[in-house]
């Protein structure tokens, strides 16, 4: 069985927990042990790198100290954010000598830079890989779906391993589900992230822009992989729709729920029902794309 | 914050963010790049461009708009501008650098308390439980915002959704993270206390 490093960070826990329950299931179906980094800590996210560079790459150092003391060689961090965070750590701490030892000092804890950080995007990847595209049998035929990458699954140099401008990590996957890709222009725009509570304007303009352009494209869904833009999108929908926007009423999707459907998985098991905007609608429609499959093979 | 007050004379705004980001923003030659992508330039009373030139010229007048800039507070940390910047100049860890001075000087204009509060409440709740929650950090938030109205509708609804832990999560490692933080937040990080 194939082992992988596993850092849920703290939105997974919370608002993003279909995520963390998606990845979750999808392991399990893909026959591949996920090991929880033993007590990891918060990553500092954006308030750390917005008020101290040094806690901004401590915070990331500590949990790489402790994946690689309990050797794990390579972590899949789920959120976008932990993700950038972790492998921004990572990269910086590779290429200046004189940072890791004066994180060395800071944390009490060595570090040698064996731990490799993998998107949940580069996961589902993997998990394909391991087995899971033959395990795809209830394919969501003609689901038309908007890959939305936003910020930090498109960019940070030596970070994130796709073309920054033009990102293409979730199609693979999306297709293999039966999900039809649209092109659309919001692919990798800012949603607003982290300042949902504090800048709720900001995002409200923001995210609502990126809605009406995958609804212009004819999506049925947004798929992301970001818990900052899932919340953004979902959760703060009904306020983009309070703010006379819209009024939009598009599903967003996780890229490991969506496979998750497509492997058959149960959608409370994945989470589906947990979302602000009605999610559970999109398995309705797999089901009846599935009913004219079943009934030939009954005949 | 304490000031280093051996040197002949005080660092430039410019060498102050050459030492915390190894970015020499010299190098800027101002292709406005970098506001042409922004999401957040509508909400910033200087561009990114505009931004890196003030830090490069550098003199009082130039520091003073700054440091008391809104645009520092706005910055949503996306790295369009990174992305894109032809210069490999890096102008989020700019931005970041010089929010960090403007906030150790005590420079935070009024109308974005609420940012500053919001990363003052998530820090705070890592440092004394190692992870953030959402319940914690919006209390906080909203202590120290004093924004209490906002949202009250969220929290029945994440609640009834599942995704509104009440049970605080705090890890073995707390003060461990509890001492990271001060040794990142006193200044003098070489002449940390031995305890």
């Amino acid at each position: 069985m194939t082992t992988l490093g596993y850092y849920p960070g703290c939105s997974l826990h919370g608002a993003g927990r279909e995520l963390d329950q998606s990845i979750r299931a999808l392991a399990e179906v893909a026959g591949v042990d996920l090991v929880e980094i033993e007590d990891w800590n918060c990553c500092g996210a954006t308030a750390a790198h917005s008020l101290n560079h040094d806690l901004a790459v401590a915070l990331p150092y500590r949990t790489l100290a402790l994946a690689e003391a309990q050797g794990l060689a390579e972590v899949v961090a789920p959120c976008a954010a932990c993700f950038s965070r972790l492998k921004g750590t990572a990269v910086r701490l590779a290429r200046d000598p004189d940072l890791v030892e004066k994180m060395h000092r800071i944390t009490e804890r060595p570090y040698k830079g064996t731990v490799r950080i993998l998107n949940a995007n580069e996961y589902v990847d993997r998990l394909l890989d391991a087995g899971l595209a033959d395990k795809l049998t209830h394919r969501l035929d003609g689901l038309k779906v908007a890959p939305y990458y936003g910020c930090l699954l498109s960019r940070g140099e030596d970070i994130v391993p796709d073309d920054h401008e033009h990102p293409t990590a979730m199609e693979r996957a999306l297709v293999a589900a039966g999900c039809e890709v649209v092109p659309w222009n919001f692919a990798t725009e800012c949603c607003g992230g982290g300042f949902s509570m504090s800048k709720t304007d900001a995002v409200v303009d923001l995210s609502d822009a990126i809605l009406s352009d995958a609804e212009d494209a004819g999506a049925d869904a947004v798929v992301t992989s970001c818990p900052m833009c899932h919340s953004n999108l979902d959760m703060r929908q009904r306020t983009i729709n309070a703010a006379g926007r819209g009024p939009h009423d598009l599903p967003i999707l996780y890229l490991s729920e969506v496979l998750g459907l497509a492997a058959g998985i149960e959608p409370e098991r994945l989470g589906l029902d947990r979302h602000f905007v009605d999610a559970m609608r999109v398995t309705e429609r797999v089901a009846e794309a599935k009913e004219p499959e079943r009934e030939t093979q009954k005949a | 914050m304490a000031h280093t007050e051996t040197k002949t004379r005080e660092k430039t705004l410019a060498e102050k963010v050459l030492e915390r980001t190894g970015v020499d923003v010299r190098e800027c030659y101002q292709c406005g790049k970098c506001t042409a992508g922004c999401p957040m330039v509508p909400f910033m009373d200087l561009t990114p461009s505009q931004v890196m030139r003030l830090v490069q010229i550098g003199d009082e007048e130039a520091v003073d708009t700054l440091l008391s800039s809104t645009a520092l507070w706005s910055c949503v940390g996306c790295l369009t501008c990174t992305q894109r910047c032809p210069k490999d100049l890096d102008p989020a860890a700019v931005m970041d650098a010089v929010r960090e001075i403007a906030y150790e000087e005590g420079r935070v204009p009024d109308e974005q308390r609420k940012v500053l509060r919001f990363h003052q409440a998530f820090l705070e709740t890592v440092k004394h439980a190692g992870r953030m929650s959402e319940v914690p950090l919006t209390a906080l938030y909203k202590t120290l915002s004093g924004d209490f109205f906002s949202d009250v509708t969220l929290a029945p609804a994440m609640l009834l959704r599942g995704k509104l832990p009440l049970i605080l999560k705090v890890i073995s490692g707390r003060k461990e993270v509890g001492r990271i933080f001060e040794k990142c937040l006193s200044e003098e990080e070489g002449e940390e206390d031995p305890s």
